[in-house]
């Protein structure tokens, strides 16, 4: 069988604006706001029904232009990698700190999408990390919280 | 307007903004000729270096990149018929053919000095236009600008879908559903934060904006295994031979220019339209109006047909400037993009603009016709090089952008929270992407939404409850029956097919 997967986005997003419509009349107002002409859940109720609206009429009208993916020349392995690591990456950056973790992802990142040139690798993750670190925390004053360059001392 | 120039030259012409126009310009050209890649990616990658500067020093940067893409997405239409931006599609039609023929240099220097014509004089229009369109718009009331905002989420909507307007609506109705995340402006009662206390103040736009350009394209490049940069090296290895314009050729471009800036400037100002169709509109114009000795050689490398779609489309790059500094509309998603960061920097655009902040206002004016004589000398002799540095594998550069992009969610709030969102946000839009749902939509809703909530409530309680705040003025009903003819235009069109 062949599933229009354009028409399943337009019903999980018909099943999404139901859920919203449905969170939108929950919202809570005062109750001297409760039946003025506009309340905190106004907007967000019309929105609810645009979306119902526009997904409906995806869903109900023919789709002649349906966009076919080829699943199977899809590279999903290496995207799914990419996001892992951009995950643990955003897990850790807290707690290790900036350069220690920037650097590790993007040592990894690029190992793992095939690159061998250790050397290139190197010198685009570690020095140009420490690079970016001064341009944005030196040069442009932008804090950066980096609790690993703190405990051995190169960071203020 | 003299004093107003004069502010903007003393600050658009400090050492600090020069510089700021050169790497804008620069970074925007390298971005511009990657094939996947647009202006909005190249803009949102910037937002974390804006939060250095002030906020005129910000949005300069962001317009030189703007730019930029448009003047480097020429490069790769022209060398190799691959298009870095939809602007430059039509220029492909003559620059590609005329590159074959061996005049690559001369197809590049057509474009740049077509660009830097249209850049210029829709620059000079927008002098003159912005702030007599700013006194116009003081006059503008709540339930106009209500009206205006759905105009120009509609039209957006028609114009980026590609003929699926009712996957754009979607995108649309998405973008507002995330603006009214948090906290609701007025009473303060929180929505849709599912007791999250990360969610308060909402969903940052910086966040939404990295998510489903930057990390959703880089995202996009690895799943369907492109190569951008593949296009580079070709352009690097390109012979480009004479960049010299001849008398005869010249004459020609002195007839298109003109005509094809007033299309591109008009156009750009329009809410939704942009670069693309300004530059198709110029290249079917041009066709029509030329003699049929010269209408016979478009498609085979015409002049004529080259400088056109080049004019136009940077001309519409400074036209879609005219709402955003006018109005505080946004008439591009690229434009969109800066509203947010303008509004970022505590800056709210719009008709009291150049009185309030004249120095944002015109600085960013003036700093066009910095860029355009920096993107000529960039364009012509650089392109080359410049192709060269952009000769880096694809797996360095998707790394790359989405260390850019953590980065700015980083500095930003320093929130494991905000950085797992924009993973998520970005993997749905990837998704969505592969089945052509458009993106620009949704940042355009997502920077409008809570404009438009806000300007919603006060015609509601103005007309106290009543829907009659619609046709109640005469602006506001013409404004809206334009709306209505598009979304019917939109519909018919569905149902046709």
């Amino acid at each position: 069988m062949n599933i229009n997967t354009t028409k399943v986005i337009s019903l999980l997003f018909f099943i999404f604006s139901a859920f919203y419509l449905y969170t939108a009349y929950q919202i809570q107002v005062f109750a001297f706001d409760e039946n003025a002409p506009f309340n905190a859940r106004t907007f967000p109720i019309y929105l609810g029904y645009a979306g119902l609206f526009f997904s409906g009429l995806k869903l109900i009208l023919p789709d002649p232009n349906t966009i076919k993916v080829n699943h199977k020349t899809l590279e999903y392995k290496k995207t799914l990698i990419l996001i892992v690591i951009a995950i643990i990456y955003g897990a850790t950056i807290l707690k290790v700190g900036y350069f220690l973790t920037t650097s590790l992802f993007l040592f990894s990142s690029y190992y793992f999408l095939g690159e061998r040139r250790w050397v290139l690798m190197f010198l685009l993750s570690f020095p140009f990390v420490a690079a970016f670190m001064y341009l944005l925390h030196g040069v442009l004053d932008i804090y950066l919280r980096d609790p690993f360059l703190q405990s051995i001392g190169v960071m203020g | 307007m003299i004093e107003g120039i004069l502010i903007g030259l003393t600050t658009a012409l400090t050492l600090q903004n020069i510089l700021m126009v050169m790497v804008g310009c620069f970074f925007g050209t390298i971005i511009g000729m990657l094939p996947g890649l647009g202006p909005m990616t190249a803009i949102a990658l910037m937002i974390p270096i804006t939060y250095g500067f002030d906020p005129a020093t910000g949005l300069i940067l962001m317009a030189g990149v703007y730019y930029g893409a448009v003047f480097g997405g020429s490069t790769s239409s022209i060398l190799l018929n691959a298009p870095g931006v939809p602007g430059t599609v039509a220029t492909s039609f003559d620059g590609y053919p005329m590159a074959q023929q061996g005049k690559a240099g001369k197809a590049l220097a057509i474009a740049a000095w077509s660009s830097f014509a249209g850049g210029t004089l829709s620059a000079i229009y927008l002098l003159f236009m912005a702030p007599s369109l700013s006194k116009v718009s003081l006059s503008f009331r709540s339930p106009d600008y209500f009206a205006l905002m759905i105009l120009g989420l509609t039209a957006i909507a028609a114009f980026s879908s590609k003929g699926q307007f009712l996957k754009a609506m979607m995108m649309v109705v998405l973008g507002l559903m995330l603006a009214s995340v948090g906290q609701d402006s007025l009473s303060d009662i929180t929505r849709f934060t599912f007791n999250n206390m990360n969610l308060t103040d909402g969903i940052s736009f910086v966040l939404v904006v990295m998510a489903t350009f930057a990390m959703s394209e880089a995202l996009t490049i690895i799943l369907k295994r492109n190569d951008p940069t593949s296009a580079a090296k070709q352009v690097s290895l390109t012979a480009l031979g004479s960049i010299k314009i001849n008398k005869e050729e010249r004459l020609k471009m002195y007839k298109t220019i003109p005509r094809s800036s007033i299309i591109g400037f008009l156009i750009g100002v329009l809410p939704g339209a942009g670069a693309t169709i300004a530059s198709f509109l110029a290249y079917g114009m041009e066709r029509n109006v030329v003699n049929d000795e010269e209408k016979e050689k478009f498609g085979k490398g015409s002049v004529n047909g080259l400088s056109a779609p080049e004019t136009a489309n940077n001309a519409a790059c400074s036209g879609s400037f005219v709402p955003m500094l006018t109005l505080g509309i946004p008439g591009s998603g690229t434009t969109a993009v800066m509203l947010g960061a303008l509004l970022g920097f505590g800056v709210q655009p719009g008709p009291r603009l150049y009185m309030t902040n004249p120095e944002i206002f015109w600085s960013i004016i003036m700093s066009m016709y910095i860029g355009m004589v920096i993107l000529l000398i960039l364009n012509l002799p650089l392109i080359p090089y410049i192709a060269r540095i952009l000769a880096v594998p694809k797996n360095y550069l998707i790394p790359l952008i989405l260390f850019f992009s953590i980065t700015g969610i980083y500095v930003m709030s320093f929130n494991n929270f905000d950085i797992y969102l924009m993973i998520g946000i970005a993997v749905v839009a990837t998704f969505m992407r592969l089945y052509d749902f458009p993106m620009p939509p949704l940042i355009l809703a997502f920077v409008l939404g809570g404009l438009m909530e806000e300007n919603l409530r006060r015609s509601l309680l103005l007309s106290n409850g009543s829907w009659e705040f619609l046709w109640g003025r005469p602006l506001t009903l013409i404004i809206l029956l334009l709306t209505l003819s598009i979304v019917c235009w939109q519909l018919f069109k569905s149902l046709k097919k």
